[in-house]
């Protein structure tokens, strides 16, 4: 079972406009995904780090969340000084550090955190059945909306029979090594888990044309504006453009 | 007989699966208004086949599908049975794939064409009916076994169906949840069928027992008299059997 577990709380971020959430983090992730200005990175790395402060999420959870990423970033932070090309900094030999390569490292590093951390205070702060309509709204067809929310939905179907099977296995002694038995095992198990889901999907396709499913969906929900929206939004807008403008600027003037 | 008040009738239907095991076969059945009536058979039967092939999920080899006095055989006739006739399937979670409780259940009167306002009407009093106020924004995958079964009975019936098909819908309950689901079935004043092992369940919400064997239907006459073994909280003391 996936835990909503940022979705609950009452501080500002989470009552403000899911719509409005979903727009200003999509937005404020492609400015920073496209600065390079350390300056402007540090900048966006506080702005997040306020964010998550606002949202009055668990900071040992965030960290928690974030640790998969640094891991990924400590392979960054290996392999890019290695081989990226241009002027060493430090040499051993025929290893050598090159500058731009950590430069690129720190960029990677700082943008990644920055994002990771507004996509927890912004969207993880909404259940994902509120992320679906969102989206809608916003104009993403209705199909890849309905994709992702009934994947998010079955997921934990799945998940059960998966554990269910896994389960079976073991109680029979089934214990995973590397051998062809094991191989074979969990290929088996791969296996059922398609042929069940493909049982489940038509099932459920069943289940909705007995429902007068015609194709169309209909939605429900309608977001109520909040007097806190605006401001909200307003102060994002604010550091996002001006995140934006100062990049831009810097990038002129350099060149 | 009135065929006014036949709501179902099924002539020398054969059913094949692609396999080649025939499931129906010359099976003759029909369901008259008022009718409740219990389906107790063996596992592999057909019982399930018996309702999809009434639904259109199935389409049946041979014979003839009436229903509501009209001729079924393309998937457009069957998109007026599937709005009058409600099944209730064997898996809660193949039937509620909505996030929240109140978008599920107001996803049939939708796409009936209601209104927002008024799917959302009739979703909160099918809700209220039964017993599941409160729940409109619970999470679906959240709920308990029990809640998921009266939630798709809530999804069924927002629908305002004439007749109900109820594939197995005991299964798992604990006796709180039985019981309560007993109550609804009194409570309610449409025809239907279901399907159960239970004789306790069936005993009190039908009024006519049927049977499947060798691909057909039976109507079963006699009032079965029989003994079972079971545990008491008080088992040691003397009670009484109501």
């Amino acid at each position: 079972m996936i835990p909503e577990s940022f979705a609950q709380g009452d501080s500002l971020i989470h009552t403000i406009n899911p719509q409005l959430k979903t727009a200003l983090a999509l937005v404020y992730s492609l400015v920073l995904a496209f600065s390079s200005n350390v300056i402007i990175l540090l900048a966006g790395l506080i702005t997040s780090l306020c964010l998550v402060l606002i949202a009055r999420l668990p900071l040992k959870d965030v960290l928690k969340r974030l640790s998969v990423l640094i891991g990924f970033l400590g392979l960054i932070w290996l392999l890019m000084p290695l081989t990226y090309p241009g002027e060493a900094i430090i040499k051993f030999g025929i290893i050598k550090l090159s500058l731009p390569g950590l430069g690129l490292a720190l960029q990677i590093s700082l943008k990644s955190t920055a994002i990771l951390m507004a996509l927890m205070a912004l969207l993880a702060t909404m259940p994902v059945a509120t992320l679906g309509h969102a989206l809608r709204n916003l104009g993403l067809p209705t199909k890849l909306v309905y994709l992702l929310m009934i994947t998010y939905r079955y997921l934990f179907v799945f998940e059960q029979a998966y554990q269910r099977l896994i389960r079976a296995a073991r109680v029979r002694g089934f214990t995973p090594g590397t051998n062809l038995h094991s191989y074979r095992t969990y290929a088996y198990l791969a296996g059922m888990l398609l042929v069940r889901a493909w049982s489940r999907a038509e099932r459920v396709s069943n289940a909705m044309k007995c429902r007068g499913f015609s194709g169309k969906f209909y939605a429900l929900n309608q977001f109520d504006p909040d007097s806190r929206n605006w401001p909200f939004g307003l102060i994002m807008s604010v550091i996002i453009l001006t995140l934006a403008t100062v990049e831009i600027w810097i990038r002129i003037t350099v060149s | 007989m009135d065929s006014h008040n036949r709501l179902i009738n099924l002539k020398n239907i054969n059913y094949q699966y692609p396999g080649g095991k025939t499931v129906l076969d010359q099976l003759n059945f029909s369901l008259l208004q008022g009718d409740r009536i219990g389906l107790v058979a063996p596992n592999g039967s057909g019982k399930t086949t018996l309702l999809h092939v009434i639904m259109g999920l199935l389409k049946a080899t041979s014979g003839m599908v009436e229903i509501f006095g009209k001729q079924r055989g393309q998937e457009k006739d069957f998109s007026d049975v599937r709005r009058r006739i409600g099944l209730l399937f064997q898996d809660a979670d193949d039937q509620l794939f909505s996030p929240t409780v109140i978008e599920d259940v107001a996803f049939g009167p939708l796409n009936l064409g209601k209104s927002k306002q008024e799917a959302l009407d009739i979703s909160r009093q099918t809700l209220d009916f039964l017993g599941l106020n409160g729940f409109e924004d619970r999470i679906t995958y959240k709920l308990s076994g029990g809640e998921k079964r009266l939630v798709s009975l809530a999804t069924v019936l927002a629908m305002q169906p004439e007749v109900l098909l109820l594939d197995e819908p005991s299964n798992a309950l604990d006796n709180a949840m039985k019981a309560r689901l007993i109550r609804i079935l009194q409570k309610l004043d449409l025809s239907y069928i279901l399907i159960s092992h239970e004789f306790d369940l069936l005993s009190q919400t039908t009024d006519q027992f049927y049977t499947m064997a060798y691909g057909k239907i039976f109507k079963d006459e006699h009032e079965h008299v029989h003994t079972h073994q079971h545990a008491h909280h008080i088992g040691g003391q003397p009670h009484k059997h109501t």
